[in-house]
């Protein structure tokens, strides 16, 4: 089984390399961009019974290591 | 009997003998200790030096705070025992949950190196308990990821209980935004104020050569 966590920094905590690459894109000449967030994209291979399984344990990962909750914000994906 | 200061070293620590230098010069006897280890030596201090522990892999801080060595600082943090962090480890204390907030990315995105004013906030603590309040310190600051962030709630609370330690300034003593900290916050300690963490460097504030003692006032508090 996949699973695919999305760290990103939470709303309202100001995301440095966001804003400056949408000051790069402004440069480039590409308009209507309203703002820009960068996250990281954490793919985990395991072995687990069910999805339900396999999200409960990805949440505590989560929870314990894959991201700061003081900061960011996380969603899961279980891909059979 | 010379105090002893237990300073921590895990893979990318790159502080640790300037830590050691900088705490012998005061008097201290040094152990560096190694990350795998699991007892703590019976110390007066536990200093958690800078560095790229783990190569900041995932979050500046985020592996090593789970390193063998860290249930151990835990519980002689929770006992009362004191705990400095300078750079890297101030990261790690925050990753571990034993300092409030977090540390970021530098709003400007470049590693920042050089000698940096900082302005004594509060001193009713060990460590910062030999200078002033409203005192201008000069201490090298060099970090990629120093963006002090904390909620409102917890702004509040530090400055309750008179958590924070010092704020960025120039010279005049003015604020200045270096890194995108809130309120230009640039160390904090702990509600019973026996763990410290901050971004500058004392340790590398020691003697007149490397263009700055302000360090060794820092420091010596701890010694007291």
């Amino acid at each position: 089984m996949k699973a695919v966590v999305n760290v990103f920094l939470k709303e309202g905590v100001l995301d440095p390399q966001g804003k400056a690459a949408a000051h790069a894109l402004g440069s480039l000449g590409f308009k209507g961009v309203n703002e820009v967030r960068i996250g990281k994209q954490i793919v985990i291979d395991l072995d687990a019974t069910s999805k339900e399984e396999a999200l409960k344990e990805v949440e505590q990962m989560s929870e314990t290591l894959l991201a700061n909750t003081v900061i960011e914000d996380y969603t899961i994906e279980i891909k059979e | 009997m010379n105090k002893k200061a237990v300073v921590l070293r895990f893979p990318g620590t790159n502080c640790e003998f300037d830590s050691e230098y900088a705490l012998k010069k005061l008097g201290w006897n040094v152990e560096i200790v190694w990350h795998k280890e699991e007892v703590l030596p019976k110390c007066d201090l536990v200093v958690v030096p800078g560095g790229f522990s783990y190569g900041d892999y995932l979050r500046s801080g985020s592996i090593a705070r789970f390193a063998p060595i860290m249930k151990a600082v835990e519980s002689y943090a929770n006992e009362g025992g004191y705990v400095l962090g300078i750079c890297n480890g101030f990261q790690i204390l925050t990753e571990a949950g034993l300092l409030p907030g977090a540390l970021k990315r530098n709003n400007n995105l470049h590693f920042i190196s050089k000698m940096q004013h900082i302005k004594v906030v509060n001193n009713d603590n060990k460590f910062l308990q030999n200078c002033k309040i409203d005192e201008i310190l000069n201490i090298p600051v060099a970090h990629a990821d120093g963006n002090y962030y904390i909620d409102d709630a917890g702004l509040e609370e530090l400055k309750k209980n008179n958590q924070i330690l010092a704020r960025y300034c120039n010279e005049n003593g003015e604020p200045m935004v270096l890194n995108g900290s809130v309120e230009q916050i640039a160390g904090v300690c702990n509600k019973t104020k026996n763990v410290f963490g901050l971004m500058p460097h004392p340790e590398r504030a020691i003697e007149e050569i490397l263009s700055s003692i302000d360090g060794v006032k820092m420091l010596e508090g701890l010694s007291a």
